[in-house]
C-alpha cells in the first residue's frame, strides 16, 4: 500500500483502485452476469408454459397472474430470507428468488404478446392446415416477439439491480463488493461497483434490443403509414401497464 | 416445516417486540420513513406529471424516467449515501433513496393517465368554455384517476419494500430484524423478520386496493364512457396489477 495517493486518501474516483483490484472487479462482474443470465433464462423457461397454460385454460389465468403478482409484492430481502431454510447460503437461493421475481413481468408480457396476434393471421394459418404446435411456433410466437422481448428486457434490467441484494448471503456479484466496502467506508469501491452495475443493466438492455431487431426484421420495414408514428414499435412491445392500469 | 415453527416461536416471544431493536420500534421506523418518502415523492412527481400531461409535452421524458429507475440498484444508492457525509444525518439517506425510487412510477402513471384522456373530450370541454383549471379538475383528473391510483399503489408498495433494504447499510426499519438474524446465524429470526416484512408489503397492497375499490373506479366508471381511457377490461381480478411498475414502455 502506498501511503499517498487516492487509495489512502479514500477518494471517490481512484485509478489506483481500478488497477490494483481489477481482478476482484472482474470476478464480481462475472458472478453478477452469470447469476442474472441463469435467473432470466430459467424465468423464461418457467414463464412460457405458465403463460400458455393461463391462455389455454382460462380457469388458471387468475391464479397464475395472481400468484406471480403476489410474489412480486414480497420485498427482495424478505424473499431471499424466506428461501434460506430451503437452500442455505448458496447461489441457488439468489437465483430462485430472482426467477420468482422475473415471472410476473415475463408471464404478463408473453400473454399480452399472444393476445396481440391478429385473429385473421390465426385463421389464415389454420386454413393452410397448420396444427396448434406449428401455429404457435411459426405464427403466434414471431408476432408475439416484440411484447415478449420488451418483457425480457424489463425483467433483465430489474434482475441486474436485484442481484446486488444477494450479497446478504454473499452471492450478490457486484453487491458483494459494495457490501465489503461499506464496512470501511471505501468510497472508490462503492462507486466503481455501483457504476458497473448500472452499466451492466444498460448493456444487457441494449444487447436484448439488438437481438429483438435481429429476430423481427419485419418490424424494421417502414411503410408510409408508419412514418411520423414515432415509438409505434415500442407501443406494441409494451402492452404492459396502460391496459392494466386503467382497470384500476 | 420446523423453521416456520421456530419463526412463529420467535414472533410469539413478547421480549422480541419491545425495546430499542424490538419489532414495534422497527415497524414504527419503517412506517415513518416510508410515509415521509411517499409524501415527498407525491409532492414532487404529481404536479410535474399533471402539468406535463395537461400541456401534452415531455412524454418521452416521463416514460423513460421509469426505465432508468429500474436499472439503478437501491442497495448501491443507499451504500453511496452511507459513505458520503449524509451518513450522519439519521434516516435522511433512506428517505432520499426512497423518494428517488417512488418518483418514477408516480410520474409515469400520472402522465400516461393524463395523456390518454380522449382528445375529443378535451376539445368538447374547451368548446364549452372551460378554462385550463376547470378542464384539469373536472375532465382530465377524473379520467386519469385510475392510472394515477395505480402509480400510487405501485409506488407505495415499492417504498415499503425498499425501506427493508435500508437495513443492509445499517439504517433502521423492519429489515434490521432480518439482518440482525443473519449476523447471529439465527435463521428463525431471519424468517420471522421476512414474514413480517412480506406481510407489511401485502397489507399495504391490499389496503390500497380496497381503498381504490371503495372510492376509486366506481366514480370513474360513472364518468362519460366516451372519455374513459380505453382499457380492455381484463377477465381476471388479478389484472389489477400491483406488479406493474409503470407503463412498461421501453426506450427504443
Amino acid at each position: 500500500m502506498s501511503t499517498r495517493g487516492c487509495l489512502a486518501a479514500n477518494d471517490w474516483i481512484c485509478g489506483e483502485y481500478l488497477r490494483s483490484r481489477g481482478q476482484e472487479l472482474t470476478d464480481a462482474t462475472v458472478q453478477h452476469v452469470w447469476i442474472t443470465a441463469v435467473s432470466v433464462a430459467i424465468g423464461l423457461l418457467v414463464a412460457f408454459p405458465l403463460a400458455l397454460l393461463a391462455r389455454s385454460r382460462p380457469v388458471f389465468a387468475g391464479p397464475v397472474l395472481g400468484l406471480t403478482t403476489l410474489l412480486y409484492t414480497i420485498p427482495s430481502l424478505a424473499m431471499f430470507s424466506l428461501l434460506l431454510p430451503l437452500f442455505g447460503l448458496s447461489a441457488g437461493l439468489v437465483i430462485t428468488g430472482l426467477v420468482l421475481y422475473s415471472l410476473t413481468i415475463l408471464v404478463r408480457n408473453i400473454l399480452a404478446g399472444l393476445d396481440s396476434v391478429p385473429e385473421e393471421a390465426r385463421e389464415a394459418a389454420r386454413g393452410m392446415g397448420y396444427g396448434p404446435g406449428r401455429l404457435l411456433w411459426e405464427v403466434e410466437l414471431p408476432l408475439a416477439l416484440p411484447a415478449l422481448m420488451a418483457g425480457l428486457r424489463i425483467a433483465t434490467v430489474s434482475t441486474v439491480a436485484l442481484t446486488t441484494i444477494g450479497s446478504i448471503v454473499g452471492r450478490g456479484g457486484l453487491g458483494n463488493l459494495i457490501d465489503d466496502a461499506l464496512q470501511n467506508f471505501f468510497k472508490a469501491q462503492v462507486l466503481a461497483a455501483s457504476v458497473l452495475c448500472v452499466l451492466l443493466a444498460v448493456a444487457a438492455d441494449l444487447l436484448l434490443l439488438g437481438v429483438q431487431r435481429l429476430l423481427t426484421p419485419w418490424t424494421r420495414i417502414r411503410t408510409p403509414r408508419d412514418t411520423g408514428r414515432k415509438g409505434d414499435k415500442t407501443r406494441t412491445g409494451d402492452t404492459a401497464p396502460a391496459s392494466a392500469g386503467a382497470v384500476g | 416445516m420446523g423453521v416456520l415453527g421456530e419463526a412463529w416461536t420467535w414472533l410469539a416471544t413478547a421480549g422480541h417486540w419491545v425495546g430499542d431493536g424490538g419489532v414495534w420500534h422497527r415497524l414504527q421506523e419503517h412506517v415513518t420513513v416510508s410515509a415521509t418518502a411517499l409524501l415527498i415523492a407525491c409532492a414532487i412527481a404529481l404536479p410535474v406529471a399533471f402539468f406535463l400531461g395537461h400541456l401534452g409535452r415531455g412524454g418521452a421524458v416521463a416514460i423513460n424516467i421509469s426505465n432508468v429507475g429500474r436499472a439503478v440498484p437501491v442497495f448501491a444508492v443507499l451504500a453511496l449515501f452511507m459513505v458520503s457525509p449524509l451518513r450522519n444525518s439519521g434516516s435522511v439517506p433512506t428517505v432520499i433513496a426512497l423518494v428517488l425510487f417512488a418518483v418514477p412510477p408516480l410520474l409515469t402513471n400520472a402522465y400516461v393517465g393524463m395523456a390518454e384522456v380522449d382528445r375529443a373530450v378535451v376539445e368538447a370541454a374547451r368548446g364549452m368554455g372551460m378554462s385550463g383549471w376547470q378542464l384539469f379538475l373536472r375532465v382530465e383528473l377524473p379520467l386519469a384517476h385510475p392510472l394515477v391510483m395505480t402509480g400510487l399503489r405501485s409506488a407505495s408498495v415499492q417504498v415499503v419494500a425498499t425501506a427493508t433494504i435500508a437495513a443492509m447499510v445499517g439504517q433502521g426499519g423492519l429489515g434490521r430484524i432480518i439482518t440482525a438474524g443473519f449476523n447471529t446465524y439465527n435463521t428463525p429470526q431471519v424468517v420471522a423478520g421476512a414474514l413480517l416484512v412480506a406481510l407489511l408489503a401485502l397489507l399495504v397492497e391490499g389496503a390500497l386496493l380496497l381503498l381504490d375499490r371503495l372510492i376509486g373506479p366506481a366514480a370513474a366508471r360513472r364518468a362519460p364512457a366516451a372519455g374513459a381511457p380505453a382499457a380492455p377490461a381484463r377477465k381476471d381480478p388479478a389484472a389489477q396489477d400491483p406488479a406493474r411498475k409503470d407503463p412498461a414502455r421501453t426506450t427504443a
